[in-house]
């Protein structure tokens, strides 16, 4: 059975091929996540993450073109798929639940998204 | 641009691509390298070269690791198919196939024996444990200004200096006379074996392998160390420790220790018994009183350890002259400025055999010449039989070119292509190999008696077996090579359509294959002929005397003297006997060499050196010696004690016209004489040396001392009868001594044996080299055939004859090899004049060897050609177009 559970660096690994689009490939990604997080990450752990959400049906991707300084190799840039945009509004829903039914802080986050 | 000059570490890019997944690594290395130059210009060159290999180990993560291919499971049945496959192609040419593999079992065979024959002469000596610490003792110095050395005889006064002075540079050194054969009798029982007498120190540096005694039994001085063949000549099979026995009758000796018999490659193997220097001593008084200029010792030394033999050759080189400097009567020996130096072990056997030259000390490098010839011509059979088999295994595999392409169509690898044509070939490398131990060691012993040695095959020892899988793997190798690599390339589509055809490239190097073996055969037999022709022109060369008959006994003991008279008396008693005489050395050789002979008109300034045989009065008519002016000696001319023959070579070399009645001064210490002789008689030059050398200018003078006695037969008598009557003599005047003789004609034919064998062994070579040759030329005739079959069929229906077509197929060949015959006759031209001239009796080469073998290699290529090119000029057109 495929595991369709997100993790957390799963989760925004995923929220960033989505907003990096057509530039979404792995060292593309792997800064992205350094310069949003703060967080160093290397692009094989990243590149391993992204293998992994594509057999879980989460991305599919394709060989984009090649640019000079990348020694004229191309690049592997990844998509969301309908099924990830599921799973990442799942998981979005789930944690609103969760907050709506924590007193302290229900009502008082505003989250129009 | 920066960029050009920096570059992502190379090693870590390397390491990165050896473990990532193939259809990966292009996106993932330009992920790095965008990466890399971002961080380079952001941060600093080596930040970026650090965080490249950081990024590579992070790829070390499972998704990313290229899997291991799957293995397959049944590589056995593989290979087993490979080898069926082989077998089956080997079966369906059975022709192809017992050429190819009975000529590469032929050459291996060649290459074994000879292998064998090498390696012997290579590890002469090495028997001895210390080997590369035993020396000889020899002697060089200045003569009429040239440097010579190699003089192994040595002044008795010098062993005394070398162990007094020098003593530190020696572990052992010890004296020796010359080897020779003595008597030795037990009772009853009595053989005649070679012994040496030496100093005690030798069983020890010789290292000995002792059955019985230690390696102090020559200590006594009347002991003696018999070996284990002597031993049991002597005893039997009893204890032979402690059992007294008489050396030539005359000394006393007791068993004290029994060898092991030395192998046949060591320098010492003749020797059959060695008996202690002191005895030596006790009976030749005369030894110790010697000077410095008489030359009869031979002295044997293991250097010390912590030196070499060329520290303890520079020490001692001055050892002789440091003593005679100031010494009186010695001026000739002085002028020669002796130098002692050391003969290593290692060169005993292969470059000093000094026997051509005793006088000269000439050291010869002959044997090691001889080694590495047939060495050669091992190696060059061994390349023609690998020449035939890749070329053949080329041929046949042009004709499996639809084959490949077939197994390509069907989805066969270019690698699995690879290793079918290669088991192949190695399948009939191990085939040939199987046959050739087997005929090795059937004909090793008819190779033993060519080469007259004792070899065994190595069955057990480890270089054999690794030469062997050696030579296998490479013979394997290189005739699979062109099969494997190139047919394996066709293009499938091409050969299946049959546009393909080999190229010219192919077929050039099969012919220049073909001329080089023709070339190596053609050269083995020109050689052969000559050295035949040599051999056979020395065999006619007149020998001045008469051998027919003439028999030889050395007077080995000192019974054999006092008894001239008695013998002569009795055995012309029993009529068998037509003449006999004394004489001072075998009619076979020539032992004495002397100076300070003067008559009228010698050019003072000239050293001449003449052979002197002293002989009693009989000699003469005894070896029928033919007179060219003069008279032999007689019994009725009491002058004749100072009248002298000379030969032919001698009176040249004195400048006389008519030598007889000149008077000849002659002045020796060692033949105490100082008088005139008067020239009687000149006799034709007689053979007694080396048949292939100038006959010595040779002295003949009466007097006493003679060591042998020469007997010739009466004519018309039975050989047998008349040994049988001389042997009763002898028994009865001479009893402590078997009777032991020597015909002259078989001590004659021995001289020839070196030559002979050379002339066997290049003949056996040069027959089973043109043999082969002959089989690769017949394979690749009938491969030619038969890949022009459609165009002999085509020209037959035109209308061209058998004839013709014969022609047309023979005319390559017969081109290539009248080519090879060109490339040969200079080489074998040039080779044999060399060879000749060693002797200076020798033969001239003649054109007719060359246009007769060149001949014959036509004619025998035309016969191997023809039965393949008639077979295939008679094939009924219809037939051949028809096949497909």
């Amino acid at each position: 059975m495929k595991e369709t559970r997100l993790g957390e660096f799963e989760e925004v690994i995923l929220l960033l091929v989505g907003i990096l689009g057509e530039q979404a490939y792995a060292f593309r990604i792997a800064e992205e996540f350094e310069s949003q997080t703060g967080r160093a990450v290397s692009i094989g752990a990243t590149h391993s993450t992204l293998d992994r959400l594509e057999n879980k049906g989460f991305l599919k991707s394709e060989m984009g073109s090649s640019t000079p300084e990348r020694g004229g190799r191309r690049k592997r840039i990844f998509t969301i798929t309908a099924l990830g945009k599921r799973v990442l509004k799942e998981s979005r829903d789930f944690k609103m639940a969760l907050w709506g039914q924590y007193p302290a802080f229900a009502g008082k986050l505003n989250y129009e998204m | 641009m920066a960029r050009n000059k920096i570059h992502p570490p190379r090693l870590a890019q390397r390491l990165l691509r050896t473990f990532l997944r193939d259809d990966l690594s292009d996106e993932v290395l330009g992920d790095l390298e965008e990466k890399f130059y971002l961080t380079a210009t952001r941060r600093s060159q080596f930040k970026a070269q650090l965080n490249y290999w950081y990024q590579v180990f992070h790829y070390l993560r499972p998704f990313a690791i290229r899997k291991s291919k799957p293995t397959y499971s049944n590589h056995f049945a593989m290979y087993q198919s490979y080898f069926k496959i082989g077998w089956r192609n080997l079966l369906k040419n059975k022709g192809y196939s017992v050429i190819n593999i009975g000529g590469l079992a032929v050459g291996m065979t060649i290459a074994i024996l000879i292998g064998l024959w090498v390696y012997h002469e290579l590890s002469f000596n090495k028997y001895h444990k210390n080997y590369d610490r035993i020396a000889q003792v020899m002697k060089g110095g200045t003569r009429e200004g040239t440097l010579f050395s190699g003089g192994l005889s040595l002044p008795y006064p010098l062993i005394d200096v070398l162990k007094t002075s020098y003593a530190a540079n020696f572990k052992h050194i010890v004296e020796a006379l010359q080897p020779r054969e003595y008597i030795l009798s037990s009772g009853e029982t009595k053989i005649s074996r070679t012994g040496q007498f030496l100093g005690a120190g030798l069983p020890e540096m010789l290292s000995l392998e002792m059955l019985r005694g230690n390696w102090n039994c020559l200590q006594d001085p009347h002991s003696i160390l018999l070996s284990a063949s002597a031993a049991k000549a002597l005893y039997g099979d009893a204890d032979p420790t402690g059992k007294v026995l008489k050396i030539n009758t005359e000394m006393d000796v007791k068993v004290t220790g029994v060898y092991r018999d030395l192998p046949h490659n060591t320098k010492f193997h003749d020797v059959k018994f060695f008996a202690p220097w002191e005895l030596a001593l006790l009976h030749n008084a005369w030894i110790k009183d010697q000077p410095w200029d008489n030359h009869f010792l031979y002295i044997y030394c293991e250097i010390a350890p912590n030196t070499s033999f060329e520290s303890v050759s520079k020490m001692i080189v001055e050892a002789e002259m440091k003593v005679i400097d100031k010494m009186e009567n010695l001026s000739e020996l002085i002028a020669q400025r002796p130098r002692i130096q050391l003969l290593p072990m290692s060169d005993w056997h292969l470059r000093a055999d000094f026997s051509h030259f005793p006088n000269y000390g000439i050291p010869d490098s002959g044997p090691v010449r001889f080694v590495i010839l047939v060495a050669t011509i091992g190696c060059f059979v061994l390349l023609l039989a690998c020449i035939n088999f890749m070329n053949l295994s080329t041929a046949r595999s042009e004709k499996r070119a639809r084959e490949v392409g077939i197994r390509k169509a069907m989805g066969s690898f270019r690698k699995q292509l690879v290793s079918q044509f290669f088991s192949e070939s190695y399948l009939v490398v191990i085939f040939a190999f199987i046959l050739a131990v087997t005929f090795s060691f059937i004909a090793l012993p008819w190779f033993n008696s060519l080469a007259d040695k004792e070899l065994i095959m190595p069955w057990t020892y480890h270089w054999f077996w690794g030469c062997s899988l050696g030579f296998i793997l490479i013979t394997g190798l290189v005739a699979g090579s062109y099969p494997a690599l190139y047919l394996s390339s066709f293009n499938p589509i091409k050969v299946l359509k049959g546009t393909y055809r080999t190229g010219r490239s192919a077929s050039i190097l099969r012919k220049v294959l073909v001329v080089a073996q023709f070339t190596v055969s053609v050269t083995l037999i020109i050689s052969t002929i000559i050295v035949y022709n040599q051999i056979v022109f020395a065999k006619n060369r007149p020998v001045g005397y008469t051998q027919v008959g003439l028999i030889m006994v050395q007077k080995k003991s000192n019974d054999f003297y006092g008894k001239t008279d008695e013998l002569r008396n009795e055995l012309k008693k029993t009529g068998v006997v037509e003449e006999i005489s004394e004489s001072g050395g075998p009619v076979t050789n020539v032992w004495s060499n002397n100076d300070g002979f003067e008559w009228a008109g010698k050019d003072p300034n000239l050293k001449h050196q003449f052979g002197t045989l002293g002989v009693s009065t009989e000699y003469g008519k005894t070896v029928g010696w033919q007179f060219v002016e003069g008279r032999d000696f007689s019994q009725e001319f009491v002058s004749d004690s100072s009248g002298i023959v000379i030969n032919e070579t001698a009176a040249k070399d004195m400048g006389l016209e008519h030598p007889v009645g000149e008077i000849i001064h002659w002045k020796n210490r060692w033949w105490n004489v100082d008088k005139d002789y008067k020239i009687i008689g000149v006799v034709k030059d007689m053979v007694m040396k080396s048949p292939y050398e100038a006959t010595l200018p040779t002295i003949f003078l009466l007097n006493r001392q003679h060591s042998y006695i020469n007997i010739k037969i009466a004519p018309g008598v039975d050989t047998k009868t008349a040994l049988e009557q001389m042997e009763k003599v002898f028994r009865k005047l001479i009893p402590s001594a078997p009777f032991e003789y020597q015909f002259a004609d078989q001590q004659y034919a021995l001289k020839f044996a070196k030559e002979e064998r050379i002339g066997k062994l290049a003949s056996t070579f040069g027959t089973l080299a043109v043999l082969i040759s002959c089989l690769g030329l017949f394979g690749l005739a009938s491969f030619v055939a038969e890949q022009r079959t459609k165009e002999i069929g085509i020209r037959k229906v035109v209308g061209a004859t058998v004839i013709d077509l014969w022609q047309m197929l023979s005319k390559d060949f017969i081109l290539l090899v009248l080519l090879s015959c060109l490339v040969a006759s200079p080489i074998a031209y040039y080779s044999l004049s060399k060879w000749l001239e060693n002797y200076a009796y020798r033969t001239e080469i003649s054109c007719w060897i060359f246009g007769i073998v060149c001949l014959c290699a036509v004619i025998i290529t035309l016969l191997t050609v023809s039965f393949q090119t008639i077979k295939a000029a008679m094939m009924n057109p219809v037939k051949s177009l028809k096949s497909e």
